[in-house]
């Protein structure tokens, strides 16, 4: 019964991220709406944040700013990547939302349906 | 101990909010639900003690990506989503890669474990060596700064490149001179 726990306990973190990771996936693949499936791309960065974050994590520390008085710090090294990650994230988002705005302008729609089809009337 | 249960209670709260970003219809209330999904993971990191990245989250996840989010709506005008019908296929291969990964995560060393290879190496380095080295008490400062600064050039240059984009994109600023131009020589041939 103890060491269910201490698995559960210890593996929490990675399962959300994995569910976070698979609403992400689903949200991409199947919704039709261009601004969602930007929602749910964003889902799935958060998921990878929050992995390596938990990576970095040790317990009985402290936060990595070294002081008196403390010697256990958390793991610098997975937070400096992710610091860099979100900011290249949400230039990713930004180029995104430009994109559906010139997409709208085009085809008057941000469903990934309507737009086909009127790709489809076009080409005929 | 607390920590631990602070960080499976928000953990709960955050999946609460992505299916709920999922499920949702209305494209206003998902931008809402967006930014308080940002703030939560903002908490979640300041929890699992990484504050440098919780204010980052704070500021650009919660703050800018969501004025982008509400600006595009502005923009397009479309508040609503079509109903959504179940994609069979994305649903198998969500739950099959879902399910090899929690069979890969087993083998993952559990939280806050001391053995884990993230902290033997070069983190160790930056906690024993830094203050020495570089004089910054804040390691993810300096790792950032001064260890990895060719890191963070580059992060420059992506977003100096995703800056030029978007105006290019949407370009109001290369569509009024061109029809200038155009007025210009019909004058100056007549």
């Amino acid at each position: 019964m103890e060491s269910v726990l201490d698995l559960v306990l210890g593996h929490f973190n990675y399962w959300a991220v994995i569910a976070l990771l698979m609403i992400g996936l689903y949200g991409i693949i199947a919704r039709q709406n261009l601004l969602k499936k930007l929602a749910c791309l964003s889902i799935f960065q958060t998921g990878v944040f929050l992995l390596f974050i938990s990576w970095g994590y040790r317990h009985d520390a402290t936060v990595p700013i070294l002081a008196e008085g403390f010697s256990r710090y958390a793991n610098p090294l997975p937070q400096v990547l992710m610091l860099t990650a979100i900011v290249v994230g949400v230039a990713t988002l930004a180029v995104g939302y430009a994109l559906i705005v010139r997409i709208h302008k085009a085809y008057g729609s941000i469903e990934e349906d309507a737009i086909l089809e009127k790709d489809q009337q076009e080409q005929e | 101990m607390i920590d631990v249960v602070l960080n499976i209670v928000l953990l709960l709260f955050l999946l609460t909010m992505a299916v709920s970003i999922l499920f949702i219809r209305h494209l206003m209330a998902m931008a809402m639900l967006f930014g308080l999904y940002s703030l939560l993971t903002a908490a979640l990191f300041l929890v699992l003690d990484a504050p440098d990245v919780a204010f980052t989250e704070a500021a650009v996840g919660t703050g800018i990506s969501t004025v982008l989010m509400l600006a595009t709506l502005a923009i397009t005008g479309i508040h609503k989503e079509k109903r959504p019908k179940i994609h069979l296929p994305a649903l198998l291969l969500c739950t099959l890669v879902g399910g090899l990964l929690v069979v890969i995560s087993l083998d993952l060393p559990p939280l806050g474990d001391e053995q884990s290879p993230a902290l033997q190496g070069v983190a160790k380095h930056y906690l024993e060596k830094g203050k020495e080295e570089t004089g910054v008490p804040n390691v993810v400062t300096a790792v950032l700064a001064s260890y990895r600064g060719f890191d963070t050039l580059g992060e420059v240059a992506v977003i100096f490149t995703g800056g030029v984009c978007v105006l290019m994109l949407l370009g109001h600023w290369r569509q009024k001179p061109s029809v200038k131009v155009k007025n210009k020589i019909r004058i100056t041939s007549r």
